[in-house]
């Protein structure tokens, strides 16, 4: 019978629950990696059982961990992100120039195709591959490089490459977005990459149509589509149809369009997902109310969907990788919040029930849809 | 023989518990025994000093005899009793929450 696994990462450790097509009994393994933060697991569409993490901590710096049993057990691999040349500068929050530091991989995003190979998206800003498993990693250093990089700056959570999407029809083709540059396009592997913000409007930026600068939080593709986008940037819900060449907003009737998750529906290209949050300084939901919105016409017309979510005194937060998707029937949609909860919805998003209440802090939730 | 006490996260990296003991190569300072820690333990390069610049981590101080260590230059000698294997060199995280 199929089945799904669910990757949460935390604040303080990793945790993987599983469940049967049913997706309503679940077993909760871990923490994994007990006190240190994970930021992201993801699995290898080639090889579902090889799954990596981002293991990192303040004071001991960055581990990658694999595991090739489906998060039974871990082993460590490379942990050297060097950054390629001369690292040069990028924005300080006042404007002032500052050096690039390494701090932590935000995302790991394995091939489609290759177990081995695999990208990782850091702070500060700079797109990394393996092609040995993640036992060395070499920046892809065209983006950081492409011109624009002294003006990009950090976001609140630091300036951090944190979303990366591989066309799978295109395999020279790769989507990246980093807080606080915008989003980027490569179409030749990885080699030189420019800007795809046209159409975003970011009134923090001193010319709020800049090509670069804007404090993007997500993009979201569906397979089958690869030149739509959906794009959950600071203020503003957005979407592009020509693979990030425009965009228009499509935040419609959305109570608030701050936030920062977006994900799209596993059978459905025009069904799209947000949470939406109050604000940009209070980061949690509208009248304390946790409601994700669906809309099944690719944005503008958005419904609540509040079933079995706290409906009063929730004030959570939904980090950007804290949302995923499975590819049963129905699709299963899941996402974790900051007060620890991990919900599921095996309906696409009709009603919500937690599969677990009490996890640290969440920050990443990937899902496996397992045969 | 230089005795080393890791960290909690460390010695679980490691996979080991306890002190661990290495041997040094020339005279014991920072580098010398980071060296051979590392040299053991590759899971540990990068957790203590960087990878790059070999600065120490912001976060990590080394103490033994009583002696914060930390600030001290890499390639200096450390204290005699550390180098005999009399007392033990002290890796330990900055005190601070999390």
């Amino acid at each position: 019978m199929s089945g799904v696994r669910v990757l949460v990462g935390t604040r303080k450790g990793a945790f993987v629950l599983t469940a049967d097509g049913k997706r309503e009994r679940w077993d909760v393994a871990g923490p994994h990696f007990a006190g240190w933060e994970i930021y992201h697991l993801k699995a290898s569409p080639a090889d579902p059982n090889r799954i990596f993490a981002s293991q990192s901590s303040g004071w001991f710096g960055q581990q990658i961990q694999r595991s090739n049993d489906g998060g039974k057990t871990w082993e460590p691999v490379g942990n050297a992100f060097a950054y390629d040349g001369v690292p040069g500068t990028h924005q300080w929050y006042d404007g002032t120039p500052h050096p690039w530091e390494f701090a932590r991989v935000w995302h790991l995003e394995p091939s489609l195709t290759d177990p081995d190979t695999v990208y990782a998206g850091v702070e500060d800003a700079a797109l990394f591959r393996t092609t040995d498993g993640g036992q060395t990693w070499h920046e892809l250093s065209g983006l950081r490089g492409h011109g624009s990089g002294p003006r990009w700056q950090p976001g609140a959570g630091g300036m951090c490459l944190h979303t990366i999407l591989l066309d799978p029809s295109n395999a020279e083709r790769i989507f990246i977005a980093i807080s606080a540059a915008g989003a980027f396009r490569t179409d030749d592997g990885g080699k030189t990459w420019h800007p795809i913000n046209r159409g975003l409007k970011s009134e923090q930026l001193p010319d709020p149509t800049a090509e670069v600068g804007h404090c993007v939080h997500r993009i979201a593709m569906h397979p089958s589509r690869p030149g739509v986008l959906f794009m959950q940037k600071h203020w503003d819900v957005m979407r592009s149809d020509d693979a990030g060449e425009s965009w228009r907003e499509v935040s419609g009737n959305l109570p608030t369009d701050f936030g920062f998750p977006i994900d799209v529906h596993a059978h459905e290209p025009d069904t799209i997902y947000v949470v939406p949050i109050k604000s940009d300084s209070e980061h949690f939901p509208l009248d304390g109310k946790l409601r994700v919105y669906r809309s099944r016409k690719g944005g503008n017309e958005w419904e609540a969907l509040t079933k079995g979510l706290p409906q009063s005194n929730c004030y959570v937060n939904v980090l950007r990788d804290a949302m995923a998707v499975d590819s049963l029937d129905a699709c299963g949609v899941y996402f974790g919040t900051t007060g620890g909860q991990v919900y599921a919805s095996a309906d696409a998003g009709d009603s919500w029930a937690p599969i677990v209440r009490d996890l640290p802090s969440v920050l990443s939730v990937e899902v496996q849809t397992l045969p | 023989m230089i005795r080393v006490v890791l960290p909690a996260h460390l010695r679980t990296l490691a996979r080991v518990s306890g002190e661990v003991q290495i041997d040094v190569e020339g005279q014991a300072t920072q580098r010398t025994v980071l060296d051979a820690l590392e040299a053991r333990y590759p899971v540990l390069r990068g957790t203590m000093r960087d990878h790059v610049t070999q600065k120490r981590r912001a976060f990590v101080r080394f103490f033994a005899c009583a002696q914060d260590l930390s600030h001290e230059l890499p390639d200096a000698p450390l204290p005699e009793a550390v180098a005999a294997g009399a007392e033990p060199l002290l890796v330990v995280g900055a005190m601070a929450g999390g």
